[in-house]
């Protein structure tokens, strides 16, 4: 099948207009009769389920946590991006549509990001009507603050607990709905298969993971807002139960799976301590507004760190090296999180790493709290040679912006921030890749939607800070509400879908064919034991930097991983409770199919972009020497792949991507 | 460190429920405590038996998913944290650590420390929202200018994560620092008011239908509150409270 977009023609600015303006609609009465399934409750599926239900259809949304406020949107700390230019500092939607498209290294679908820096203002207007508590400057306007890879303060925030503001915004227009009964809600029910009837979308059978039991669901649509997938590598800063069952599962039923390999390494998370880790914890790119990254410049200094003998504290200024700073004067601290990852690992490679295991940069605040504790001095009318009371009126500031984050760090690794630098490293944070969806979100299945960072669509090969929540809010609330209508139109006379179909007893009975292989195997090892070996192959072959002798091994290494699980595996308890063991043998298995596809893609992608590096890959010389280096000229496409059993038959296809618009050039963050 | 650790285990709602004794060894001081029991569980798998099914997802303070009763406190002995927050340096080699769910006649336990929350949401679907459609098709944000200090004490509010911890304290099961904090937020910012009186009313209605029970002062919960919401915001639903029974 030719993939096609399906971008409307015309001016990049005026294409969304355009379209809606000729798109069929479903009238209000015949929207009753029209069902929709949303599978997740984040910022995408808990916005596309409140909007879908005030437009009149019928929604049945789902999601495996308590309750939908737990999505793991809410995780999401530092902002969202919008072209509001409130601080005039020069921002427009074509200035966010730039920035987005060249910091995910122009392997972006143009009119995708243009119509989303468009919609962008607009999401802050709508969250502020829903009561969203917003950061205020004194004069009772909104604040805004930067993010990486950009130069303009167009970041709204809530201290550093943003995605949680949000999505209890959704979740709050979601309760107005179910409260109604246009929304009817399945908690803690977890999405197993699709269901198609005649090519197209039509239901999907879930398992309610509290009894146990395998239910048919039927819609006339079904979309899809289940997250990323970035807990193929263990140890990652998703939630637990984040995973890419629902997407692989789609994948399997016809979606094409594209770019797997684009993942977000964040450079600011908190280093592993043990083998006992589960999770890794982000602190916020916002940090990276105020704080200095730096390793020492002298090995001694490294080594006396290491044993303890010396604080970082006592390491003089001169005797410092602020990298990104050196690298990169333009933008210094706040490169873009590819760029800002890397440099990390290249000095920790080089032995400057200054924890235990070598694997830590140090993000400093003494700068920050200095500068800001002489402002709020000169402010007050205060001694600014006071050098407790800047230090005290600075910390204020800080908290004030930072506290909760500090405070996690403070938990976390029991040592005080305000007083010490934190230590930090790079950790798999967000995927760019995903379910490949067209302009109107539609997956290659038809009635099948994919929404957020599920599919691929916004951020080509790395993603901006702040815009994964912007993303989500976009499609949820203000794209695929229209986009969906348009396919629906020609549903308005089909009737209510029966579950009782052929169609949707094979689903099911594969659904609990797999179940009953899980609970009746007589296996040796724990889920975690797998999981966490796919995690290591994962984090050393496929992880920031790539080379094809690694890559190859992942391939053949995760094939026989997988193989040892489906012998192996050892799930206790039985089908009908609550048996958490269960629902993670049937995610890890599709980690499992995933993360050889995912090692395939790198493989196949012979060029450095965005968080994809590949060391045979690089700038040999000039400014740019050491960079990473891309090949436009046989790779400015979306790798499409789709299912043909096991992953090494994946077949591959390719959507061209045209800039029109943009002119395709080196990043330079110099 | 070694530990003994003594645990609620029930099969499902129906299930009597008793605590059982369990040994665990090595436990390193950085290990959170839901790392604790990740590695209780493997033990348990490796050994043949079930194991301990308890609510735990974000793992960093936010989603409110986990909850757990330990030594008698709702999330463990530490202040200002979740129990995915709180490590093991908190304990000591050789310490008996209790480890139940939380209990409240609103949250029935569903299997050994997981409970069921669901009554919070459905004092949300009661009132717990602005009643304006999310089709963009509003004014500019900056149109309507917030007092830096209320938005703050509203953003403060907003800051709970539904845990129930304020419920699994109170002597009474009240639910009134939660629902506080949800009439708080929109009271004191001027989208929220146009129907204050309406969502003070309903969400009060249908807490005491899920059967919480009353405040009576003991400020118990603002203490194991992980995110410090405020007496203030109980306070300040009572007087809307009254207000809206006034005009109603």
């Amino acid at each position: 099948m030719a993939l096609d977009s399906k971008t409307p023609k015309g001016p990049i600015a005026d294409k969304w207009t355009n379209y809606k303006n000729k798109i069929d609609l479903v009238n209000p009465a015949n929207k009753r009769n029209i069902d929709v399934i949303v599978v997740g409750t984040g910022l995408a599926g808990g916005s596309a389920a409140a909007t879908l239900a005030e437009l009149g259809y019928n929604v049945k949304a789902f999601c495996f946590q308590d309750s939908p406020r737990r999505a793991h949107s809410i995780a999401a700390q530092g902002g969202i991006n919008a072209a509001k230019n409130y601080q005039g500092d020069g921002d427009s939607t074509y200035r966010l549509f730039y920035d987005t498209v060249k910091g995910g290294d122009y392997r972006s679908r143009e009119a995708n990001v243009y119509r989303l820096a468009e919609v962008s203002a607009n999401i802050i207007d709508q969250c502020v009507a829903q009561g969203v508590p917003f950061a205020r400057e004194y004069g009772g306007l909104l604040d805004n603050r930067s993010f990486g890879g950009v130069l303009v303060s167009r970041t709204f925030y809530a201290a550093g607990q943003t995605g949680q503001q949000l999505l209890l915004g959704a979740y709050s227009a979601m309760n107005r709905q179910i409260g109604r009964g246009k929304i009817k809600m399945y908690n803690r029910h977890e999405m197993l298969d699709v269901v198609k009837v005649d090519g197209k979308a039509r239901g999907i059978i879930t398992r309610n993971l509290i009894t146990g039991e395998i239910e048919r669901h039927s819609a006339h649509a079904v979309v899809l807002g289940t997250g990323g997938y970035g807990n193929v590598f263990f140890l990652s800063t998703n939630a637990m139960g984040s995973n890419v069952t629902a997407a692989w599962k789609a994948h399997k039923r016809g979606a094409y799976f594209a770019n797997p390999c684009y993942t977000q390494i964040h450079p600011t998370c908190i280093p592993v301590s043990g083998d006992h880790q589960s999770k890794l914890t982000l602190m916020s790119e916002s940090l990276r507004n105020d704080g200095r990254i730096w390793v020492p410049k002298n090995m001694k200094d490294v080594e006396a760190i290491r044993n303890k003998t010396l604080k970082p504290t006592q390491i003089a200024e001169g005797d410092r090296d602020y990298y990104l700073e050196r690298r990169y004067p333009a933008f210094g601290n706040l490169v873009p999180r590819d760029v800002a990852s890397r440099a990390a690992k290249e000095r920790c490679d080089a032995g400057y790493g200054v924890n235990a295991t070598g694997e830590a940069v140090y993000l400093d605040f003494a700068s920050a709290i200095q500068r800001y504790g002489k402002e709020q001095a000169t402010i007050k009318g205060l001694d600014v040679n006071d050098a407790a009371l800047i230090k005290k009126l600075g910390q204020e500031v800080v908290k004030n912006k930072y506290g909760n984050l500090f405070q996690m760090y403070n938990k976390i690794v029991d040592e005080d921030p305000y007083e010490t630098p934190m230590m930090i490293y790079p950790a798999v944070h967000y995927t760019m890749g995903g379910v490949w969806v067209d302009y109107n979100l539609m997956t290659t299945v038809p009635g099948l939607y994919c929404i957020g960072e599920a599919n691929f669509s916004d951020h080509g090969a790395n993603r901006l800070g702040a815009s994964a929540l912007m993303q989500g809010l976009a499609d949820g609330y203000f794209v695929l509400p229209y986009t969906i209508g348009d396919y629906l139109s020609d549903d308005i006379r089909t009737g209510a879908i029966s579950t009782e179909t052929k169609e949707f007893e094979e689903a099911e009975k594969d659904v609990r064919a797999k179940i009953d292989f899980f609970i009746n195997n007589e296996g040796s090892h724990s889920v975690d034991y797998f999981h966490k070996k796919l995690g290591k192959i994962m984090w050393n072959k496929v992880g920031m930097s790539r080379n094809v002798k690694g890559l190859t091994e992942a391939i053949q290494e995760i094939k026989a991983l997988r193989e040892q699980f489906w012998k192996e595996v050892k799930v206790p308890g039985s089908n009908d409770e609550l048996n958490e063991e269960l629902a993670k043998a049937g995610r890890v298995a599709d980690f499992l199919e995933l993360g050889e596809l995912f090692a395939k893609d790198a493989l196949n992608r012979e060029e450095s972009c965005g968080g994809h590096f590949r060391e045979d890959s690089v700038e040999l010389d000039g400014e740019q020497k050491g960079e990473a280096l891309r090949n436009d000229e046989d790779f400015a496409y979306v790798a499409a792949w789709e299912y043909k059993g096991e992953p090494s038959d994946a077949v591959l296809h390719k959507e061209n991507l045209e800039f029109n618009d943009i002119e395709l050039k080196q990043r330079s963050y110099k | 460190m070694n530990l003994t650790l003594k645990i609620w285990r029930q099969k499902n709602a129906s299930d009597k429920g008793k605590l059982v004794d369990y040994k665990i060894s090595d436990v390193s001081p950085d290990m959170s405590f839901l790392e604790m029991l990740d590695v209780l569980n493997e033990q348990l798998i490796n050994e043949g038996d079930e194991p301990v099914a308890f609510d735990h997802d974000c793992r960093e303070g936010i989603c409110g998913m986990c909850s757990l009763y330990i030594n008698g406190e709702a999330h463990g002995p530490d202040r200002g944290v979740t129990t995915c927050q709180l490590h093991m340096r908190m304990f000591k080699d050789g310490d008996t650590i209790f480890i139940e769910p939380f209990r409240a006649k609103a949250f029935p336990v569903v299997k050994d420390l997981v409970v069921d929350r669901s009554s919070f949401d459905r004092i949300q679907h009661a009132g717990g929202f602005i009643s304006v459609n999310t089709s963009g098709n509003t004014i500019d944000a900056n149109a309507i200018p917030v007092n830096k200090a209320d938005a703050d004490k509203a953003f403060e509010a907003a800051t709970c994560i539904g845990c129930g911890a304020c419920v699994a304290t109170c002597k009474n099961s009240s639910a009134m620092l939660f629902v506080g904090a949800k009439v708080s937020q929109f009271a004191l910012l001027p989208q929220g008011k146009v129907e204050a009186t309406d969502r003070v009313l309903n969400m009060v209605r249908q807490m005491d239908e899920e059967g919480f029970g009353n405040c009576t002062n003991t400020g118990a919960c603002e203490v194991e509150c992980p995110k410090g919401i405020s007496l203030e915001n109980i306070a300040r639903m009572n007087r809307e409270y009254l207000k809206a029974s006034l005009k109603g």
